[in-house]
């Protein structure tokens, strides 16, 4: 049970890089936060740097308002999970849940460690595994035994690094359930690294997007994805990812390449005196207009489809436009930071699967234009972000949280009282 | 570790491997044959089968004159020095090498560098060109034919090879190993007892082998710095004399050869499963 604080925390590296820079996020006590970003954005040092195997080298962290900088990784109560499961291959399953706990010298008898070692392989179902190396297990026990190492002691903290990066689809769906149920069930602060929308999506109360060190946004999953503070954050978060589109702006009307959307109140002073804007579309607020209803002033346009891919449940359109040489360049740099392929820009759409659209087809389109983001090219900032809605947002999902951790405990408590 | 060949390949690769396995084994049989043998069979073919090979009359007389014959006072006392000096030697080399090798292969210092090119470079250096030096200094301090003063210089031969096998091994286990220790509670001596040493052990006993080797098959330092205080078998069997001064003593000496050989193979027989490599498979996915 703790709160973790991190206040302008900086890493700097022996070449001076810095991997982490001035990050500060307030993490409370029994809080599930994800951190994601592409590659080398700094989360796996920023994890170690909270786990004690990394100097801080500028900023404080916290941990129950105690400054902990310099204390040793083992002063800290954290446990971890490592990118890698770091498993002692010497010894067996058992000996590797129970190191933890036979360092803790005279704290727990032989028998009272068997207990935990057996509660602890129970839930993890690793029970007829007990006395094998881990050289002899599948990558989804080792994950286990892992996983099973760091909740055996009576941590104050988990702390997860992409744990879940090595297993086949369906272990990592089944193994994401049973960490959100254990989170839930024991209260523990979480800070978990993930390079998976869905586990990001699904797993956390608060995900932090990072971007070369830098923080960009805290929020809860649903605020990151409807109310993006900037580009970066509203393309690294969905999947498929949002559309970028060039609009030209004259006025109160925005030129898309294929639409044109008039806007109103605060938006036109905002875009006012700039020549052109980055319209941020989700593929999926994109309907087709001859089988879904639509809103009354919805932006209705017609578009000849390139491709489609129709998956059973849902169905997607491709619809390659040419990008206005004006925001060219900041799409490109865009997609380089968001580990992109560097493809020609093309509006991906996803239809409903009833729809009949063929490729080669002229499309009969709309969107809701409330829906719409409208970023300002030169700083990536949204100019369409709804301060008053995040905020509820916020709040509703800071309610679901902790009621969430409230029927946890109660059902624990139910089951504890049978017992 | 398991390896998809194919029975034929095996097949083959045993059939190649044969004519290498008699190639290094002849002499080695030769040695021992030769020690079987009786003065006179030595001297007369026709005593022996497989042409001049295996004697037809196999006689312990050579280990009889090594171990309680005249050849004894040499011998006997000399295999007692090459024990202790090569026991010794090892001990300290693989214990000093440890810790070099973990703290270069481990922890960021400055000179680090300059220590692994140092240990290299010593080796680097023609045995016997410092044996010369060295003989006169020892004579000087008062190290000449003493076992410490043997201890010394196969310090400084076996520790380069050691730090230089035992880094490269200790390279190889991952260091999250020791940081999930560190995490689970432990101070840095817990993980390294616990789980770096451990992890370590083929390493270190496969350099303690190497190290024992070098110290036991030495022969220049050995014939130079000693007389009859500290003289080990290498430089003894050099001293065997015949009965007679027109009799060579090459019996005595392949005794004594096969007698040193000995520990060697008992070395290996007793460590050959701790050397097994791919001890850390299992600690890291992938
Ligand atoms: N020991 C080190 N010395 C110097 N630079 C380092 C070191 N470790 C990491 N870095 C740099 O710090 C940055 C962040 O690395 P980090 O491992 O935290 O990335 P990450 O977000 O975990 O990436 P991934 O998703 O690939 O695991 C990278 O640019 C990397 O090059
Ligand atoms: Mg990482």
């Amino acid at each position: 049970m703790s709160r973790i604080e991190l206040k302008n925390i900086v890493k700097k590296y022996g070449d001076g890089f810095p991997a982490v820079n001035d990050v500060s996020l307030d993490i409370a006590d029994g809080e599930f936060v994800i951190l994601v970003g592409p590659s080398g954005c700094g989360k796996s040092t920023l994890l170690r740097m909270v786990v004690g195997l990394e100097d801080i080298t500028s900023g404080d962290l916290l941990i129950d308002g105690k400054r902990v900088n310099d204390l040793a990784p083992r002063d800290r109560h954290l446990a971890m999970v490592f990118q890698n499961y770091a498993l002692y291959p010497h010894l067996t399953v058992f000996e590797n849940i129970a190191f933890p706990l036979r360092l803790q010298k005279g704290k727990h008898s032989e028998e009272e460690i068997r207990r935990m070692v057996h509660q602890a392989s129970g839930m993890l179902e690793l029970d007829e595994h007990l006395d094998r190396k881990p050289s002899n297990l599948s990558g989804g026990q080792r994950q286990r035994v892992a996983m099973g190492r760091a909740i055996v002691r009576e941590a104050d903290a988990f702390l997860f690094d992409e744990p879940l990066s090595n297993l086949d689809a369906k272990l990592r769906g089944q193994m994401r359930t049973e960490i959100a149920r254990m989170q839930r069930r024991l209260g523990i602060t979480t800070i978990y690294v993930t390079h998976d929308q869905v586990e990001a999506m699904t797993l956390g109360d608060r995900v932090a997007v990072l971007k070369k060190g830098i923080l960009q946004q805290v929020a809860s999953p649903r605020e990151l994805y409807e109310q993006p503070v900037n580009l970066f954050v509203a393309g690294f978060i969905g999947s498929p990812p949002m559309n970028f589109l060039p609009a030209r702006v004259s006025g109160s009307t925005l030129h898309l390449p294929h639409a044109e959307v008039t806007i109103t109140g605060d938006l036109v002073e905002k875009v006012k005196g700039k020549d052109v804007v980055i319209v941020g579309l989700r593929p999926e607020h994109i309907k087709d207009a001859t089988v879904e209803t639509t809103p009354e002033h919805a932006v209705h346009f017609t578009a000849v489809v390139d491709q489609t891919e129709w998956l059973g449940n849902e169905q997607y359109a491709y619809i390659p436009f040419d990008a206005d040489r004006a925001v060219r360049d900041k799409l490109d740099e865009l997609d380089r930071e968001l580990d992109g392929e560097g493809m020609h820009p093309q509006l991906i759409v996803n239809l409903d699967a009833r729809s009949r659209v063929i490729e080669g087809d002229e499309a009969d389109l709309a969107f809701d234009p409330a829906l719409m983001h409208v970023f300002d090219p030169e700083s990536g900032d949204n100019l369409t972000r709804d301060d008053e809605k995040a905020a509820q947002i916020a709040k509703d999902s800071e309610a679901q949280r902790r009621m969430a951790l409230e029927r946890a405990k109660k059902r624990e408590a139910a089951k504890g009282g049978a017992a | 570790m398991e390896t998809n060949v194919s029975d034929k390949v095996k097949t083959w690769l045993g059939v190649a491997s044969i004519p290498i396995m008699v190639w290094t084994a002849i002499p080695l049989l030769w040695i021992l044959a030769t020690s079987l043998k009786s003065t006179a069979a030595l001297a007369d073919s026709t005593q022996n089968i497989l042409g001049n090979f295996w004697p037809k009359h196999m006689t312990l007389d050579n280990y009889r004159l090594i171990f309680t014959g005249g050849a004894s006072d040499l011998f006997v006392p000399a295999l007692w020095h090459s024990i202790v000096v090569c026991l010794v030697s090892t001990v300290i080399s693989v214990i000093l090498a440890t810790f070099c090798a973990y703290a270069i292969a481990r922890l960021d210092f400055p000179g680090k560098g300059v220590i692994l090119t140092t240990a290299l470079a010593v080796s680097f250096f023609p045995v016997i060109a410092m044996v010369t030096p060295l003989f006169n200094l020892w004579r000087q301090i008062g190290l000449f034919d003493t076992l410490p003063g043997l201890i010394i210089p196969y310090l400084a031969l076996t520790l380069p090879l050691s730090i230089w096998t035992l880094s490269a091994f200790f390279q190889q286990i991952p260091w999250e190993m020791e940081q999930a220790a560190q995490v689970d509670g432990a101070t840095s001596w817990q993980a390294f007892r616990k789980v770096i040493a451990p992890l370590a052990a083929p390493g270190v006993f496969t350099t303690a082998i190497i190290a024992f080797f070098t110290a036991w098959n030495d022969f220049v330092f050995s014939s130079n710095l000693t007389s009859e205080n500290a003289r080990t078998v290498p430089a003894a069997l050099a001293y065997f004399t015949g009965a007679s001064q027109f009799e060579q003593p090459t019996g005595a000496i392949c005794a004594a050869a096969v007698i040193v050989t000995i520990p060697v193979v008992i070395l290996v027989l007793l460590f050959q499963r701790r050397i097994v490599s791919g001890l850390t498979s299992g600690a890291v996915k992938g």
